[in-house]
């Protein structure tokens, strides 16, 4: 395992240099505000390393709020009048520069439900093929930060293709796939660290895994029958406070969920591939207007099943949360994943 | 407002065992500094859950709409206010409730105290008018009314206007607060530059309807941007949708909105949403002299029309 030095000074040079081969994403200040979200990076425009978490997660790099995935002409003077078209996409090669290991992680979790023998969503994985991951190991979790506890972790390559460690004037970047050594030889970074670099980042893991505060366990869940769990009493303690807003995932990494929609204008018009949460009542209701998902209760319920059991039952690779703790933040109530995860754990 | 607690459980108990509620809708400690989670309370037993503190921002109004049982509900002005107007628009009938009131003296912004802080809380310690934020390896104390959310800052109606049993004596209510100074500011602005204040403000918005979620007054059994058949507004960040959700909420609002800030408070992106309902909130006391929520007996100005309006359009 190769680990490449990066001094600072030659950081932005690098970064810019890699622009001429890769489209670069990155965490940013939004303006006036006191948290980062990570976007496509301007011209000139640098990744904020020091940025924590962003508000909302990076899996909007390949799962973006909406997409336009077809569009039409209903003119017929038009050579491909009423034909459903895929439009002019870009998937030349991109990058996540600074992305956390755990929201990296989460794209393996993303890519289990578009990824599938039987169906590809091509929007999505044409884009995940192009990206390159070069994340940034996280010295100092946040106090929500839980994700030892969930498969992943500060330090995680699971998802990455390099992980970069920040030890002051430097960076390590330890190269874990081929798609991390070529970005980092287009962005001119090639001095090798040395022999000590791997210990000194299995160090800091240590240091940073200890660090972490919160914890969550599952292990019973498993055990317990999908209708138990279902049918339990303390749904309605859990869900009362919810406000039904779809914060929750929206800010998540791992949640999937997207709606279909159809926008004309005169004789042309789009459908697009939009976020979604189950938390909305639209989400469920059906053309005649029933809707089997009814209450607000019914709907948290989805949640948390889905995250903490059906996910687990399906895949059998844990829960289907990373533990960025974006969720627990960002809810207005304070409806606390870890909370939940205890009771139906209990 | 601490030492409102003890009289809080107390009235809480007592309404319980005497079956005079079924449930007692209040909060209990979050998991996060600064946070308290709405609960209800169906015993006794539970009643030691409930806290009270100035991290019980959201407005518990909300909770109310359109339940069967007999409620005991904590209420601060502006809640109290908001279950004025949930009653007048049928949202839950007066005998049902029994009001817990509480004379409130402003909630904490906790964005606020992120700011002062600098880095991640871990703890925060309401004393009486000063409060105590804890970090790694130090601690700060600033004024609670340094911290408090703005529409707390220029709140007039701290008292609850209605309520059953009172937890204190009222407190002393704010004179001389220029409510409506950032409102002036927009409207003085020249029709380019309102444009660019409002595009600006609801740039970051993700379309999650937190804002609506979290306000007593957006009850409806399916919003309007929510409507699918026909659906009148579009499901993506398009500004025009965007736009078109934030005005048309913000007309819902008018001449119903306390001011409560629960809306604000719930954004996950920050945004200012009251810049809205706080113009009309305005124009409602400007134009009609009304202020939301005041009273069970008068019909709010937008439900009520005069034969001698000084307008044509009426006629
Ligand atoms: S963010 Fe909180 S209140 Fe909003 S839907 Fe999620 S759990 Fe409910
Ligand atoms: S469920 Fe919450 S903590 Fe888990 S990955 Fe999603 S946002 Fe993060
Ligand atoms: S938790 Fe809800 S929104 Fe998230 S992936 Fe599952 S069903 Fe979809
Ligand atoms: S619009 Fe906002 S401030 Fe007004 S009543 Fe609703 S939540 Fe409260
Ligand atoms: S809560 Fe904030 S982000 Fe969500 S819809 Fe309202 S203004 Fe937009």
């Amino acid at each position: 395992m190769k680990v490449i030095k990066i001094d600072k000074k030659h950081w932005a040079g690098g970064i810019e240099k890699s622009r001429s081969a890769y489209r670069l994403f990155g965490p940013v200040m939004v303006e006036n505000k006191d948290f980062s979200e990570f976007k496509e990076l301007d011209a000139g425009e640098m990744p904020d390393m020091k940025a924590t978490d962003t508000r909302t997660s990076p899996k909007s790099i390949c799962f973006p709020p909406e997409e336009v995935m077809l569009e039409y002409s209903t003119d017929e003077a038009c050579d491909d009048c009423n034909l459903m078209k895929v439009p002019e996409k870009n998937y030349s090669p991109r990058a996540a520069i600074g992305i956390r290991p755990y929201d990296a992680a989460a794209y393996l979790v993303v890519k289990k439900n578009f990824d599938t023998p039987e169906y590809r969503d091509p929007y999505w994985c044409d884009a995940y093929e192009a990206c390159t991951f070069i994340g940034l190991a996280v010295n100092h979790p946040s106090r929500l930060d839980f994700s030892t506890s969930t498969n992943s972790g500060p330090f995680d390559e699971s998802g990455l293709d390099v992980l970069l460690v920040d030890m002051g004037d430097h960076y390590f970047a330890k190269v874990i796939t081929e798609k991390g050594d070529a970005y980092l030889k287009a962005a001119g970074w090639e001095k090798s660290a040395g022999k000590d670099a791997e210990q000194q980042i299995k160090d800091l893991k240590t240091q940073a895994e200890k660090a972490i505060q919160s914890t969550v366990s599952f292990d019973r869940i498993k055990e317990k029958s999908i209708m138990d769990l279902h049918g339990a009493e303390f749904w309605n303690d859990i869900a009362f406070s919810c406000i039904n807003c779809g914060t929750c995932t929206y800010v998540c990494p791992t949640c999937w969920c997207f709606d279909i929609q159809d926008e004309t204008r005169g004789k042309t018009g789009v459908r697009i591939k939009a976020w979604d949460s189950c938390m909305y009542p639209l989400f469920t209701i059906h053309t005649t207007g029933h809707n089997p998902r009814e209450t607000k209760v019914q709907r948290v319920r989805q949640r948390f099943m889905h995250k903490l059991k059906y996910y687990m039952d399906k895949y059998q690779e844990g829960i289907m949360c990373v533990g960025c703790g974006r969720c627990i933040r960002s809810c207005p109530v304070n409806i606390d994943i870890r909370r939940v995860c205890q009771v139906m754990n209990g | 407002m601490l030492a409102y607690i003890d009289k809080i459980k107390e009235i809480s108990d007592r309404l319980l065992q005497e079956k005079k509620v079924d449930l007692i809708i209040g909060f209990r400690k979050g998991t996060l500094p600064m946070m308290n989670e709405p609960c209800f309370v169906r015993s006794s037993a539970d009643v030691k859950n409930l806290v009270w503190d100035s991290n019980c921002g959201i407005n518990l109004a909300n909770y109310l709409t359109n339940r069967k049982e007999k409620i005991g509900v904590i209420a601060k002005g502006c809640d109290s206010r908001n279950i004025v107007t949930h009653i007048i628009e049928n949202k839950i009938s007066r005998d049902q409730l029994v009001i817990i009131g509480v004379p409130c003296k402003g909630m904490i912004d906790r964005r606020k105290v992120y700011a002062a802080a600098g880095q991640e809380v871990t703890e925060v310690v309401e004393q009486s008018d000063a409060i105590v934020i804890q970090f790694a390896g130090g601690e700060k104390t600033v004024k609670k009314t340094d911290v408090l959310q703005d529409n707390c800052a220029i709140c007039i109606h701290r008292n609850p206007v209605i309520s059953d049993e009172m937890v204190a004596e009222p407190v002393e209510e704010q004179k001389g607060v220029d409510r409506y100074e950032d409102v002036r500011r927009v409207e003085a602005m020249s029709p380019a530059e309102k444009w660019n204040y409002f595009e600006e403000l609801l740039a970051p918005c993700i379309r999650c309807y937190a804002c609506r979620n979290a306000c007593p007054l957006c009850y409806c059994p399916t919003c309007f941007v929510d409507e699918s058949k026909p659906q009148w507004v579009g499901k993506t960040l398009d500004p025009i949708d965007t736009r078109t959700f934030h005005f048309l909420r913000a007309y819902h609002c008018a001449g119903r909105c306390t001011d409560c800030g629960s809306c604000v408070r719930a954004c996950p992106m920050g945004i200012d949403v009251r810049a809205f309902t706080k113009k009309l909130e305005k124009d409602a006391l400007e134009l009609f002299g009304w202020e939301a929520g005041m009273s069970l007996d008068v019909r709010p100005t937008l439900d009520t029309f005069k034969p001698d309006d000084p307008n044509t359009f009426i006629k």
